[in-house]
């Protein structure tokens, strides 16, 4: 019984990690079908949205006692909002003008706009690691049994996982509704397939662009709101590597590709969450990289990528 | 993608020469300032008008809305003038960015405290940041307004951003044509620099540290500049020389110790070591992802520099983990040791340098060796670099880095190729990070963070794909300036990001880009660089 309960716990851990991931890989999936490019500076932008979350969740404690789940959406759209804006000018500051340079130019800039980021709110807020108390407690209880030791191990679904499950799917769904059945959605799948020719059909494409990295800021917004929740505290390096292992989860659910974005999200976060629970804490960053270089030498498309064919 | 660098494009974005006398757009202007107002306000006001202040028992919110305030309306002068400028009134800017510069400027060196509270900001450094911006928009508004006085007629912003580029093509033709005698007196110039006047232990380390890059610049260049391959994780070979070395040269070794030896070997033995180690480790890392597309390959060689990090933080049985190795002895000359400080039996066994030559003892001297010993392992670095290039296999790299497939297509092995620069790259990695070892007499994984990759890539690239001037150039921008500029260490790492971006955007291929062929078909007509073409008309 123990068995089941611990394999329970670190599912449901690995999940709301996953989740993370997930929301986080889109805006990297995206942007590289887009403009195919690694925009490495995501993680940052994830980053910056905890921090938002984190200067919300304070101002309106300092603003007196709100109704948690009213605190909890005013949040989630601040914390959108002003993460949108700051991927918006990443991209207009930083991209738009080597959009036709070599790949190696973007990727360089990207770089460079992750170390800005990072020094720039280490500047503003300090390096020390920010906390946030728990603001979600309670749970239901899953399964009550007793360890090895003979000690109660009780295995619980908190509120937080619940809502984090919950608000994840729902963005998820408003997401794939918002590209599959969208004016905005249908030109953004249009430039992807092909940019200049949805020019010459009428689609505005530096518009279509920012939109992409608009929303891919605003759902690693949220990633950073659920981080916070989740794991109560932020500093400025934790953009560095959530953003990597996210880019994992996007080339190993086929990069380009949303479906495999959030699946690669999710096996990452099992992964993780699996490998620390059963073999080693410290050595789960190297099994989350050697799972990305296994996909990239056997499955270079990842799991639901389409083939890429090189044209001379 | 077929090489995984394109040669050199123009950006599209450009604007398009267009005439100044066109009608004034006024609300377009409105908008414009509008907008930056607007996009600069909701940028700041969360992260710069909020600070997270940690006080006893958890944390609270100070507000810094006079930052947001001057941060706003620094955008709008600053974009305000850049319209000015679109729209020719180059007077008014020059006037205006002069007054505002001369005015920073002044209460920055006269005001004092008094006028501290009067500028935009409280750090001094972006007071005068602020005030270099202001004198370049006056300088330029100026330059304008001089060429157009003499040529009479007024001049388009597209065209003059186009002679910018031109004219830094031409340096870049330049110094790739009289590299020759530039690097001459760059080697003159460094084996002098120990002995020059003014010349102090400060000096001689960032001396030292600067080549240190140079030469890691010149090892990636191996692999980047020349191969084509985007290696994010050359840190990773770094770290590798660094511990082979460490863990067979210092005594404190826990590897040392199981053999059962008390003294670690001498740095000119352990040194090629390190050298194979780290060649062997590209190899081995290179072999099973040197199929991957560019971008790819970039990001698996990043996971690889991490693991490699991870590891020798948590293998403590053979690295000491986050303790690092200490006690590495610095490099001994002809067999005499240059440490000063020795206990007592060791002294016995080995005589010292300046003992030997009957000097006092002089820390100078220690760094001056260090000095030279960097020299000569980067000029190696460079000299092979640029002898490699005419052999077959540097024939083969360049090649693959322009098209892969026609590479193929004539019978070039990819993978085998790539491997070769691979591991020439990681084995020039492997020395520099011997050097780093026995310069820091200690390593800990700390020292072999990503930033250090980014760092290094930062150089090549910026410097020009496979320009070896252009390694050395970025070099003291990026490392030189910096260090010699302490005071600003908190700002350090913001400008180094942000210079990074910044000279991509102005010069997306590098500072020093001018790629010609190593060789050409038909003379110097066969396919003419920027530079032939621009003199041509």
């Amino acid at each position: 019984m123990y068995h089941v309960a611990y394999f329970l716990d670190q599912l449901i851990n690995g999940v709301t990690l996953g989740a993370i991931y997930g929301l986080v890989a889109i805006g990297y999936t995206m942007v590289y079908g887009i403009i195919g490019m690694i925009n490495f500076a995501h993680g940052e932008i994830f980053m910056i949205g905890t921090f938002v979350s984190l200067i919300v969740f304070l101002l309106l404690g300092l603003a007196g006692g709100v109704w948690l789940p009213l605190a909890i959406l005013i949040v989630l759209l601040a914390a959108m909002l002003f993460t949108a804006i700051y991927g918006w000018t990443l991209e207009r500051v930083a991209y738009r003008r080597l959009r036709a340079s070599p790949r190696l130019a973007a990727l360089i800039t990207a770089i460079g706009m992750s170390i800005f980021l990072q020094n720039y709110v280490q500047l503003l807020q300090g390096a020390r690691n920010k906390p946030l108390p728990p603001q979600i407690t309670g749970g239901v209880e899953v399964v009550n049994t007793t360890n090895r030791a003979g000690e109660a191990y009780a295995v619980s679904l908190s509120f937080l996982q619940i809502l984090i499950i919950v608000l994840t799917i729902v963005l998820m769904v408003v997401f794939t509704l918002l590209i599959t059945r969208t004016a905005l959605g249908r030109a953004q799948r249009a430039c992807e397939q092909d940019r200049g020719m949805a020019a010459l059909l009428g689609i505005n494409v530096d518009r279509t662009i920012s939109l992409t990295f608009v929303i891919g800021a605003s759902l690693a917004a949220v990633a950073g709101l659920i981080f916070m929740l989740r794991y109560g505290a932020t500093d400025f390096f934790v953009g560095f590597l959530t953003g990597l292992k996210a880019f994992t989860a996007a080339v190993l659910g086929g990069i380009g590709s949303l479906p495999g974005a959030m699946l690669g999200g999710l096996l990452i976060g099992l992964i993780e969450v699996f490998f620390a629970g059963y073999f080693n804490l410290e050595y789960k960053d190297v099994a989350t990289f050697t799972i990305l270089v296994l996909v990239l030498i056997f499955r270079p498309t990842g799991l639901l990528g389409k083939p890429d064919i090189e044209k001379v | 993608m077929a090489a995984n660098i394109a040669p050199a494009s123009r950006p599209a974005g450009r604007p398009v020469d267009r005439p100044v006398d066109r009608p004034v757009d006024r609300r377009g202007i409105l908008i414009e300032l509008g907008g930056t107002a607007l996009v600069v306000f909701a940028l700041t006001v969360s992260l710069v008008g909020f600070h997270i202040k940690d006080i006893s028992g958890g944390i609270t919110l100070d507000l810094r809305f006079v930052d947001v305030a001057s941060a706003v309306a620094i955008a709008l002068v600053v974009r305000g003038w850049t319209i000015l400028m679109r729209h020719g009134y180059h007077r008014v800017v020059a006037i205006s960015a002069a007054a505002v510069a001369a005015l920073l400027v002044v209460s920055l060196l006269f005001g004092g405290a008094g006028v501290q509270p009067w500028l935009p900001f409280k750090a001094e450094l972006l007071q005068w940041l602020l005030a270099v911006l202001s004198a370049g928009f006056a300088i330029g508004a100026g330059l304008r307004i001089s060429r157009d006085g003499r040529s009479g007629v007024a001049g388009h912003d597209g065209a003059a951003l186009d002679e910018q580029d031109a004219l830094m093509d031409r340096v870049g033709a330049h110094v790739q044509r009289n590299s020759l005698w530039i690097g001459g007196v760059l080697f003159a110039a460094a084996a002098c620099f120990p002995f020059m006047p003014g010349v102090n232990l400060q000096y001689l380390d960032i001396g030292v540290l600067v080549l240190t890059y140079i030469m890691l610049g010149w090892g990636l260049n191996i692999v980047v500049g020349l191969a084509g391959l985007l290696d994010l994780g050359y840190v990773a070979f770094y770290a590798v020389g660094a511990y082979s070395f460490a863990l067979f040269a210092s005594p404190d070794s826990p590897l040392l110790q199981d053999l059962g030896l008390t003294e670690g070997i001498s740095f000119w033995l352990c040194l090629p070591f390190a050298g194979l180690m780290a060649a062997l480790a590209g190899v081995a890392l290179g072999f099973p992802v040197l199929r991957l597309r560019g971008d790819y390959l970039a990001i698996v060689t990043l996971g690889f520099g991490e693991m490699i990090r991870v590891t020798l933080l948590n293998f403590y049985s053979l690295t000491k983990g986050p303790d690092g190795i200490s006690n590495i002895p610095p490099p001994s000359l002809l067999g005499y040791s240059t440490q000063s400080k020795m206990d007592e039996e060791t002294l016995q066994n080995t005589t010292e340098f300046h003992t030997a030559m009957g000097w006092d003892f002089n820390q100078a001297d220690t760094t001056i060796l260090l000095y030279f010993v960097i020299l000569a392992m980067a000029l190696t670095t460079n000299f092979f670099t640029v002898r490699v290039r005419k052999l077959p296999v540097g024939r083969a790299w360049e090649a693959l880095r322009e098209d892969e497939v026609a590479c193929r297509s004539l019978g070039i092995n990819p993978t085998n190729t790539k491997l070769t620069a691979f591991g020439f790259g990681a084995m020039f990695g492997g020395f520099a990070g011997s050097f780093f070892a026995t310069r820091q007499t200690f390593v800990s994984p700390e020292s072999f963070t990503f930033i250090e990759s980014a760092v290094i890539l930062a150089i090549v690239v910026l410097g020009g794909f496979g320009s070896q001037i252009g390694v050395v150039v970025a070099a003291f921008l990026l490392i030189g300036l910096p260090e010699i500029f302490r005071e600003v260490q908190e700002y350090r790492m913001l400008f180094f990001g942000g210079s990074m971006v910044l000279i991509m955007l102005w010069r997306p291929a590098g500072l020093l880009a001018h790629r010609e062929p190593t060789i050409r078909m038909h003379g110097r007509k066969g396919r003419g660089g920027r530079a032939e073409a621009d003199r041509a008309t």
